[in-house]
């Protein structure tokens, strides 16, 4: 053996060329095993049982082993073994229990040497001695291994993995009678060939099944195993205690595991489902593969190394009738495609970022970040390993330090806690709104706040029969362009405004009073003076009308930019927020209490406010209240978008919420979600716990008021023996005793318990609060000062 | 403060052994009836099961301390004690299991949301009417918050379930005949359909409601107290004597007749255990061949369908079962007629073990473990003795039953000899089996009393635990192939 390994090692991996190519099988294959020169391949399945050669260019079918009229469930193979002392020696698993041998040399078109048939259930491998031309060993689903002699016609002896389904047998590459096998329930076993009665060692290597190990071919002790857990083992097998050195996460179960021949630290992986491709890892690198190849379309189910000298060289067989020769050199890298780059945020805004050193140094000549941030460069190097062939990757590490005060959230948390999003008439909740706005200096944002609550706030209450009767007449208009609206002086506060708009509007109502709407006046220059008089914040014009001037100032600040929208009743509340119907009962009792009440006084009010503002508010008559809101949507739509990519969530989901039902069916749930979701994240991150909770209980997304029902488990232990309850209820598991005892009337509480989170007692919801009324000590007399809010 | 919300449900709260319940209940009952006048339901079935006597199923809870506990966890868990788990109280390994699972999927983290699990239940238990698992899951579906249209048919769910529901409609009678383009109809994406996760999720609930439907029927379960059928407010007759009494041995008439029946059928295990011997002791010699294997699948395939089930006894479902599933007419079709050949499902290319595992964990993590246990422990499980023997290697057995409802299904072994089941399954026996797995619906208490006569309940609840898990795996497997193939 000695002799002839040397001679193949001279042969080298100069011997071979070929390139990438396959063959179609008329099935799909179970397993597939080279002869010993290399030159020949056999593939084996339910339905296949074929010898290729392995041409410069291509494969080409040999000899055809499935003969007979009926070929019988010997050929339906597990799995195959080419013998690698003797040229002509092949063994077969079959999926009825069969082990069969097959002997290349005979005559005859049958080449069936021997059957046994001691297995009861499936074999699910065979494997020769590598150096015994006799020896042949087998594991079977029904928990034996069988070792056969082929000049005998039974087996030899019998190693029992006390009924545990064996997946794999492998002989060991150095050891001459030792063998591992691996079993379904996780464990792996070695056996001394000469002791049939007893394993010489048992480990647990996976959760669940293994599928598949694989001696190490030089080094004595390295076991891989692979397991249907996802993971790739290797064992040193040397120490006391088999000791797992290295270990690969894959994505799929792991069907089969094969070290790659003169690489010490390579072996390819394939995987038992859903994963089609082949992996090759350096297992000192386990997250990334080293090599994949992606050829196949279905599972692979069979690898092996084309020559036990050769690593460049490696066929698969797989489910979809196919036949691969792969070359090292065609094999994807993905470690090309993987960016070696890292970005972390410190714990007081610090950014750190690592990259390719190339990638930084060619960034040099940038300019600095404009928020004027120092940045460390600091450039690692790792100790280069030379039997590694991973590309070795310098990196740079950048720290940007935040300037604490330049990227300051204070206004957003100021701006969370003092905003109104319900509870008052729409109005004031813009109002309001606004006034926070430029109390924290941020004046587009107050702007938009008055704007919308000039837009939404209806004025049909107001507006006679006489205008709407124009109006309609003028159904022709292009009434798109009849209205716009400008904002320009951003210090400005509402009240400055509305003293305007009453000016205006007794111009406007010059206009109006003779019957002819301004639009029908087309050319109202008045009007359009009016408009872009510096504080003037609304323009009443027709698009004919409206000269350049005022269409650029338009586009600059789109934002600001808003569409009147009519609303179509007077005033419109927001839908009360509707429980979620799997909320919780006491929640509902809570509920009953106070919100309710809020929204509606709000109701019983919003009358007032309405009319006292339409009065003054100067717009009203000019608009046609039979202009589809939906018309103006689209522009209140756009705005929201803008905001929160501007990454100003924030409004995006406050003016979500005071707008209500004007305009939430115009934007499509998920965006809302998304928005929702962004903001409540925000809120959470700044401890902001009250608003967030407010905001998830007035939106009217399904998906986000549910986050109120979400989690809320309460973890409690017993009262007697202060241990966990791991049921729900209110008996312990442990001391058997009742835990939920109320400690006024001393019966088990069914229902609402109540308790003090200071010294945890509690009892029956009304007990409670009936005691604490009359005394401020904790009814079980334990002296806490309970509190009952 | 805070509050904290235990279930108040029913009287059962109080005790945890059933019988201080009865007790209990039978107390109220004279209480109320003197002071209120409130009209207070009683009990139609006594007992669990229709099939099983009383007395024998509550002595195992009261011997068994783990049955016990696992008893007192399921009530904690659930607020209820159902009949089902009551009467798997005879194996509390598996029980354990079982419930676990079934918590999980109901209850615990997943991709579906819980009133469409309590939907999804209701509609596979639906699909071979049983009615029993229809209550109670109708009840759970209100409480988490179902819509009550929902009830009123499929046509009132949404689109999504809707979609479901010829998934349900194959794997409940020909899983077979199950493709990827089913899979592709439910996953392609539009606006009402599913995720690969949920559908998963679907799948098991589907097949788990299936497979418990055969288990109720096959052991007669009764309906819970505060379901449609399980209660009556009728006062009792003066004998205090009904039908059911007698049907499920309670009453006195029907020790004779067990006397009788054990002296015609002595033997019948002797002679089974027997056979096992033999098979045991001969398997070598005998050395069939290759070709005479296949044909004996074939011929046991083909014998499976001439097992002809009982068609006599026509069951009306008491809730409107059938709104809850379109097209009735759908059933078990024999899995190979003439004309429309199947190809045999063979298990070395798609195990549960191997590929079923695998993608199950992949897209709904834990419930593939969990499946697992469940599935080794009903094969596993055995107590070694066969009705009074002890010692016995049941092995053989189990795996003969095992492999005759996968083979009604058309999965096939190759290293099984089917020639073992016509041994070993007679065939009484057989013709409960298929018709407990086929169509459920139609098992009658006679079927269940006809096979293995010396056999004790708790063997034939056994067996019935089998029967179930064995045809879970196998509308899994279909389904999972499905789902793999539309995958790759």
């Amino acid at each position: 053996m000695e002799k002839m390994s040397r001679v193949t090692t001279a042969l080298g991996s100069s011997a071979f060329s070929g390139r990438t190519m396959f063959c179609h099988l008329d099935a799909p294959a179970n397993a597939i095993s080279v002869c010993r020169d290399a030159t020949q391949v056999v593939v084996a399945g339910r339905n296949i049982f074929k010898i290729y050669t392995l041409e410069e260019e291509q494969f080409v079918e040999k000899l055809n082993l499935r003969v007979g009229r009926k070929p019988s469930l010997n050929f339906s193979c597990a799995d195959v073994m080419w013998h690698q002392m003797e040229e002509n020696l092949l063994a077969t698993a079959a999926t009825n229990g069969a082990v069969v041998t097959w002997n290349l040399g005979k005559p005859s078109r049958n080449k069936q040497d021997q059957l046994f048939t001691e297995h009861k259930r499936t074999v699910n491998k065979v494997c020769f001695h590598p150096t015994e031309v006799y020896m042949l060993l087998s594991g079977s689903q029904d928990g034996f291994m069988k070792c056969f002699d082929l000049r005998k016609k039974e087996s030899v002896s019998t190693f029992s993995g006390q009924s545990e389904s064996v997946r794999d047998v492998q002989f060991s590459m150095k050891d001459y009678f030792t063998f591992a096998a691996s079993f379904e329930n996780g464990n792996v076993q070695l056996w001394d060939i000469r002791r049939p009665d007893r394993y010489e060692r048992m480990f647990t290597a996976h959760t669940g099944p293994v599928f598949c190990c694989d001696w190490h071919p030089d080094d004595r002790g390295w076991l891989a195993t692979g397991g249907r857990d996802k993971m790739v083992k290797v064992w040193d097998m040397t120490t006391n205690r088999a000791k797992e050195i290295h270990c690969v996460q894959t994505i799929a179960s792991v069907a089969r595991v094969k070290w790659r021949p003169e690489r010490k630290w390579h072996l390819a992986t394939c995987s038992m489902m859903v994963d089609h491709n082949i992996y090759v890892w350096d297992i000192r690198r386990p997250f990334i593969p080293f090599a994949t190849f992606e050829e196949h379309k279905d599972v692979t189910t069979g690898i092996v190394w084309r020559h036990q000298h050769d690593p460049y060289f490696l066929l698969s067989g797989s489910k979809d009738s196919t036949l691969y020769q792969h070359m090292f050199k065609d094999a994807s890298r993905p470690v090309d495609k993987a960016n070696p780059e890292g970005l972390c945020f410190g714990l007081f805004g610090d950014l750190a970022f690592a990259a390719k050193e190339s990638l930084i140094s060619s960034d040099a000549n940038r300019k600095p970040y404009p928020g004027g941030d120092r940045r460390y460069p600091i450039f690692f190097f790792k100790k280069p390993d030379p039997t590694e062939q991973f590309a070795h990757v310098s990196s740079a590490l950048s720290v940007f330090e935040t300037d604490l005060d330049s990227n300051r959230m204070d206004w957003f948390v100021k701006t969370a806690r003092l905003y109104l999003l319900s509870g008052k008439p729409f109005a004031e909740l813009c109002d309001h709104n606004a006034k926070v706005a430029r109390e924290l200096n941020r004046p587009q944002v107050s702007t938009t706040w008055t704007m919308l609550r000039i837009m939404f706030s209806d004025p049909a209450n107001l507006t006679t029969p006489g205008p709407n009767h124009n109006i309609s007449k003028l159904g022709t208009l292009p009434l798109m362009n009849s209205f716009s609206m400008k904002e320009m002086g951003s210090g400005m506060g509402s009240e400055s405004r509305l003293e305007r708009s009453k000016g205006e509007s007794r111009q406007d109502n010059i206009h109006l009073e003779p019957g002819n709407s301004h639009i029908s006046n087309n050319n109202d220059e008045n009007e359009e003076t009016e408009g872009s008089e510096g504080q003037a914040e609304y323009m009443f014009g027709d698009a004919e009308l409206d000269d350049d001037d005022l269409y650029s100032m338009e586009h600059d600040n789109q934002t600001e930019e808003q569409e009147y929208i009519l609303p179509q009743e007077a005033f419109q509340l927001r839908h009360e927020i509707m429980d979620n119907p799997s909320a919780p009962e006491h929640l509902q009792q809570d509920k009953a209490d106070s919100p309710h009440v809020s929204g509606n006084e709000a109701e019983v009010m919003c009358l007032t406010p309405i009319e006292s503002f339409s009065l003054i508010s100067i717009s009203q008559p000019l608009f046609s209240p039979h202009l589809p809101a939906s018309f103006f949507c689209p522009v209140v739509r756009e705005m929201l978008s803008y905001y929160a990519e501007q990454g100003d969530v924030q409004m995006a989901v406050s003016v979500l919420i005071v707008l209500g039902d004007r305009i939430r069916k115009e934007i499509d749930d998920l965006t809302q979600e998304h928005w929702y979701m962004s903001y409540i994240d925000l809120l959470q991150r700044f401890e902001l716990w009250n608003v967030s909770n407010e905001v998830i209980k007035l939106s009217t997304c399904s998906a986000i008021t549910c986050l109120n029902q979400a989690s809320t488990t309460l973890h409690i232990n017993c009262s007697n023996c202060k241990r966990p309850m791991s049921n729900k209820g209110w008996i312990c598991d442990r001391c058997h005793q009742c835990a939920s005892v109320c400690a006024v009337c001393h019966h088990v509480v069914k229902g609402l318990f109540v308790w003090c989170q200071g010294c945890s007692h509690g009892g029956h919801l009304e007990h409670m609060m009936n005691w604490l009324k009359s005394s401020s000590h904790c009814p079980a007399g334990c002296g806490h000062l309970c509190e009952y809010t | 403060m805070r509050h904290a919300v235990a279930p108040t449900e029913n009287v059962e709260n109080n005790s945890f052994t059933v019988t201080d319940l009865l007790k209990i209940c039978t107390h109220c009952e004279r209480l109320s009836k003197k002071d209120l006048g409130v009209r207070i339901p009683r009990p139609l079935g006594n007992g669990p099961s229709r099939f099983i006597p009383e007395k024998e199923i509550l002595q195992v809870s009261k011997v068994d301390a783990r049955t016990q506990t696992i008893f007192e966890d399921a009530f904690a868990a659930l607020g209820r004690l159902d009949n089902i788990s009551l009467v798997m109280g005879f194996h509390p390994q598996y029980l354990e299991s079982f419930l676990r699972t079934q918590h999980y999927l109901l209850q615990m983290d997943g991709p579906l949301s819980l009133h469409y699990r309590h939907y999804i239940g209701i509609m596979a238990a639906a699909r071979h009417q049983c009615s029993y698992l229809v209550n109670l899951h109708v009840n759970d579906f209100l409480q988490v918050g179902g819509d009550h249209k929902w009830l009123n048919g499929l046509d009132g769910a949404p689109q999504k379930l809707q979609h479901l529901g010829e998934l349900n409609k194959i794997l409940a009678h020909r899983p077979w005949l199950l493709t990827k383009e089913h899979i592709e109809h439910l996953l392609k994406a539009e606006e009402h359909s599913w995720s690969l996760a949920e559908l998963i999720h679907a799948v098991v609930l589907l097949t788990h409601y299936h497979s418990l439907a055969s288990f109720t029927f096959g052991c007669g379960i009764t309906p819970e107290i505060h379901c449609d059928g399980g209660h009556t407010f009728r006062p009792p007759s003066l004998s205090q004597y009904c039908v059911c009494d007698i049907a499920n041995g309670n009453g006195h008439a029907n020790h004779h007749d067990d006397l009788l029946g054990n002296q015609e059928v002595s033997g019948e295990v002797e002679v089974l255990m027997e056979r096992m011997k033999q098979l045991q002791e001969c398997r070598d010699e005998e050395e069939a061949s290759q070709e005479e294997m296949a044909t004996r699948f074939e011929r046991e395939k083909t014998e499976s369908m001439l097992v002809v089930t009982a068609e006599d006894e026509e069951c009306v479902p008491s809730r409107d079962v059938s709104r809850h599933f379109e097209d009735p007419s759908y059933g078990y079709k024999d899995f190979s007629r003439r004309g429309e050949h199947v190809p045999t499902f063979r298990v070395q290319d798609y195990s549960w073990e191997d590929h079923g595992f695998s993608l199950v964990n992949r897209l709904y993590p834990d419930v593939g473990q969990m499946l697992d246990e469940k599935f080794q422990m009903a094969y596993n499980l055995t107590y070694n003795t066969m009705a009074m023997h002890k010692d016995v290697d049941t092995s053989m057995l189990r795996r003969a039953i095992w492999n005759y409802i996968h083979c009604m299904f058309g999965i096939r072994y190759d290293d099984y000899d089917y020639g073992e089941i016509n041994q070993l399954l007679d065939r009484s026996f057989k013709i409960y089996i298929k018709t407990m797995v086929c169509s459920p619906e139609k098992t009658t208490k006679r079927m269940y009393e006809s096979f293995w006569r010396q056999f004790q309940h708790s063997e034939k609840v056994h067996v019935n635990l089998l029967l179930m898990e064995a045809r879970m795996q196998a509308e899994l497997l279909y389904a999972l192939r499905a789902i793999t193939r539309y995958m790759t």
